[in-house]
């Protein structure tokens, strides 16, 4: 399944770009799944999506849990804790 | 219920003004962020931002006795002196208008998905959430 992804702030500075559509590879159905599998690209995306790390997920631009499920056509976004306010 | 991202500055006199306009409104609480010590850079999620503070709103509206309420926040680049963020609350009495704004405020800082970058005589860095804003937020929880 085909998603969106999006990246802000530190994060998307870090990897250089703020988004990309991705074909998801079967058994890739949680968030914590895509931010894994993300994290296999090595270099950049193992560091700014690593374990250690505080990294808040959006799914079609509601925070959400890690176990939370994606399904074709979702914006899932990856960012660092928010600073607002 | 107005909720606005914007890069503009905002008139608190004004956006107050337009709050009472009810005359069961008795009380009016508003608070103002204002940008400290070093210029920042604000970014934020287009659409998520909204969606997200009206969220806030929708749960105070749930909690207290909100007749109306105005959020605005602004984005982009902001100097000391600046301001960032108003909420504004209008009730009937004060306990409302002053619970209803501060829970909105401490929402907003850890579930509205904005970052600051601040422009410091180092160089440009991201500021780090604190632990103390997400535990103004949880007090709310324990019906603090």
């Amino acid at each position: 399944m085909k998603v969106k992804v999006r990246f802000f702030a530190s994060i998307k500075e870090a990897l250089g770009r703020d988004s990309e559509e991705l074909e998801l590879p079967a058994g890739v159905a949680t968030v914590a799944a895509l931010r894994a599998h993300l994290r296999e690209r090595g270099g950049a995306w193992a560091e700014a999506l690593a374990e250690t790390r505080r990294v808040t997920a959006a799914v079609n631009q509601d925070m959400v849990k890690p176990a939370a499920a994606i399904k074709a056509g979702d914006e899932v976004a990856f960012f660092p804790p928010v600073t607002g306010g | 219920m107005k909720v606005r991202v914007q890069q503009e500055d905002f008139d608190l006199t004004l956006e107050t003004d337009l709050l009472r306009n009810d005359p069961r409104i008795g009380a009016l609480a508003s608070f103002v962020g204002v940008v400290r010590e070093v210029p920042m850079t604000l970014e934020h999620y287009p659409g998520m931002t909204e969606r997200a503070i009206a969220k806030i709103v929708e749960e105070a509206r749930a909690r207290w006795q909100v007749m109306d309420c105005t959020v605005i926040h602004r984005h982009g680049a902001l100097k000391p002196g600046d301001q960032i963020v108003l909420v504004a609350v209008a009730s009937a009495h004060r306990g409302d208008a002053f619970a209803a704004c501060e829970f909105i405020m401490d929402y907003l800082k850890t579930r509205a998905p904005f970052w600051k970058k601040e422009e410091t005589a180092q160089g440009a860095r991201w500021v780090e959430a604190r632990a103390s804003d997400d535990a103004a937020a949880e007090r709310w929880k324990q019906g603090g």
